[in-house]
């Protein structure tokens, strides 16, 4: 039993436990995730920032195992960059999306990670594309991860279409709090990407700046 | 997926009961049948295979894998364990490092620690063995998990960074060393146990990084990996700053390898440590041995003279030499 409870890390996968969300407005998306790895009953990293840039306007949102989301977004992280230097332009977000979905769907009994993929491209402006198990959806907002379980009907019910960049920036900080209130695989501090044609914005909210609700 | 169960041809002789020692060649030959039937289209769907169609209706037969690893022993292995334990035998198992290891950036540079201890199931095979091990003159790299496995990995990636060195003509980064050992253990889909801190100091400053066996890395100022690694982190989230001088962060590292030691059984006797920075590379081994062996203040040994001798007598044996053969021996 001692020697278990010692090494059980090593035969435990790093999961990214999380909460990731993604959501669009018009003119842009606001991405947004918790930053809790855990491996096990252990959290082996409380600040990982879990929306990793495929591009200077596509970023995809990791949750699911930490090895097989990270080798997958720099994985596509190279072949967009090849891909956009053929083309001689700015990628689309639906070729990153494509991209990922063709990894997940071809490796799909062998990895186990959801990449929520979202950006601003001219052609569409800003776009969310979900890409659990292989298929390609594009939504106007996508929920992921062990935490997103506990906020559907949340989201479900406070979405709207037409907001703004800060009421979605506050819609995600909202949804992102009461996900790690009730699930015990997210925590730490909410990481906030905001993507429009002007730029690109990361935001760090701490632990004790996330909005209270309820007894808190 | 419907294409590939057009062009399948089920393999009733594998079903007759023949033995399992067949079935890789009937594989192998089955694959070259297969590429064969790809060619010509129409054989495929003929009616001399209806008939084992209707016989094989109840099984699957599993497709042979294209490209990639398999990973086909680990699963029989694990599958032989099963069936051992059930017996009453257990395996060998592979010597592990126990172990507490863990990083800190500080002003300067980076600090590495860890034990000293290597154990074999519930013995320690080794008690002062090296878990610092050298990837570049200014990148080091602990390592936690299987012994053989993070002696091989650092040195297999240590060799690939010199050639990449040589290639570039430029100091190899952390961040190079980081990649080729997340990619490789990634690969091998966490069957190479080992977890690794992995730190260094090149053009762009001092890093740290954490590796996963199943290929996850993360970067941060302070890591810990291991059996020992939550007491370890509990000193650091305590103690830690950014910024902190060379001596104050030796001693918070000397900390934290301690508590893992003193509260771990897989971790224990000496504390080594590397302090890497820009201009110089401190390997301290050991930096403090916190379980010395105690000295033995008493001696069941007689000295000479306690009895007395009463009388001597001295016989003289006479022998001839009768034989003599010369062996010899190969002591090269």
């Amino acid at each position: 039993m001692l020697q278990e409870t010692g090494t059980e890390w090593l035969s435990q996968e790093v999961k990214t436990g999380t909460t990731i969300i993604a959501v669009e407005f018009d003119g842009g998306v606001v991405l947004g995730s918790d930053s809790r790895v855990s491996a096990g009953a252990s959290v082996v990293n409380r600040v990982m920032n879990k929306l990793s840039p495929l591009h200077d306007k596509i970023y995809c949102a990791l949750s699911g195992s930490a090895a097989d989301a990270q080798t997958i977004a720099e994985v596509v992280h190279y072949q967009l960059d090849v891909h956009s230097i053929e083309i001689d332009e700015d990628p689309q977000v639906r070729s990153a999306a494509t991209l990922v979905r063709n990894i997940s769907y071809k490796y799909k009994e062998e990895l186990s990670a959801h990449l929520i993929v979202a950006g601003w491209d001219r052609r569409d402006g800003g776009q969310v594309f979900a890409t659990l198990s292989g298929l390609l959806t594009r939504q106007p907002f996508a929920v992921g991860g062990s935490g997103s379980s506990y906020v559907y009907g949340f989201v479900d019910a406070e979405f709207r279409r037409g907001m703004s960049k800060e009421e979605c920036q506050q819609f995600v900080v909202n949804t992102l709090s009461l996900a790690i209130n009730r699930d015990g695989s997210s925590g730490g501090v909410a990481y906030i990407v905001s993507i429009d044609e002007h730029g690109t914005e990361e935001k760090v909210v701490l632990g004790n700046d996330l909005p209270t609700f309820f007894d808190q | 997926m419907i294409k590939n169960t057009q062009c399948y041809r089920p393999r009733t002789d594998l079903l007759l009961g023949k033995k399992k020692k067949k079935k890789k060649k009937a594989k192998k030959a089955k694959k070259k049948k297969k590429k064969a039937k790809k060619k010509k289209s129409t054989s495929c769907t003929s009616g001399k295979h209806k008939a084992h169609f209707t016989k094989m209706a109840t099984l699957a037969v599993r497709q042979s894998p294209v490209g990639g690893f398999s990973f086909e022993n680990c699963k029989r292995n694990a599958v032989l364990e099963g069936e051992a334990n059930k017996v009453g035998y257990s395996l060998p198992a592979a010597r592990k490092t126990g172990t507490t290891i863990c990083g800190v950036v500080f002003k300067d540079g980076v600090i590495l620690g860890a034990d000293t201890r290597a154990t074999e199931g519930m013995i320690v095979a080794d008690k002062n063995c090296s878990k610092i091990h050298y990837i570049s003159p200014n990148i080091y790299c602990c390592g936690a998990g299987t012994a053989a496995d993070t002696e091989m990995t650092t040195q297999i990636i240590s060799s690939n960074l010199e050639l990449h060195a040589l290639s570039t003509g430029r100091v190899p980064r952390v961040a190079t060393a980081n990649r080729m050992l997340k990619q490789m253990l990634f690969r091998y889909q966490g069957y190479i146990g080992a977890a690794l801190v992995l730190g260094g100091v090149d053009c762009n400053g001092p890093h740290l990084y954490s590796i996963y066996p199943h290929g996850s890395t993360d970067k941060l100022p302070y890591v810990t990996m291991g059996s020992g690694s939550l007491a370890a982190m509990a000193v650091f989230e305590d103690r830690y700053k950014p910024d902190m001088e060379e001596e104050d962060a030796k001693r918070l590292v000397r900390d934290a390898i301690a508590a893992g030691i003193f509260n771990d059984l897989g971790s224990g006797s000496n504390i080594d440590l590397c302090v890497i920075t820009k201009g110089k590379l401190d390997y301290i081994r050991p930096h403090d041995e916190a379980n010395k062996k105690g000295v033995r203040t008493g001696d069941y040994k007689y000295k000479r003279g306690t009895t007395s001798v009463l009388t001597k007598s001295v016989t003289a044996l006479n022998l001839e030499v009768v034989e003599e053969t010369v062996l010899t021996m190969d002591t090269s």
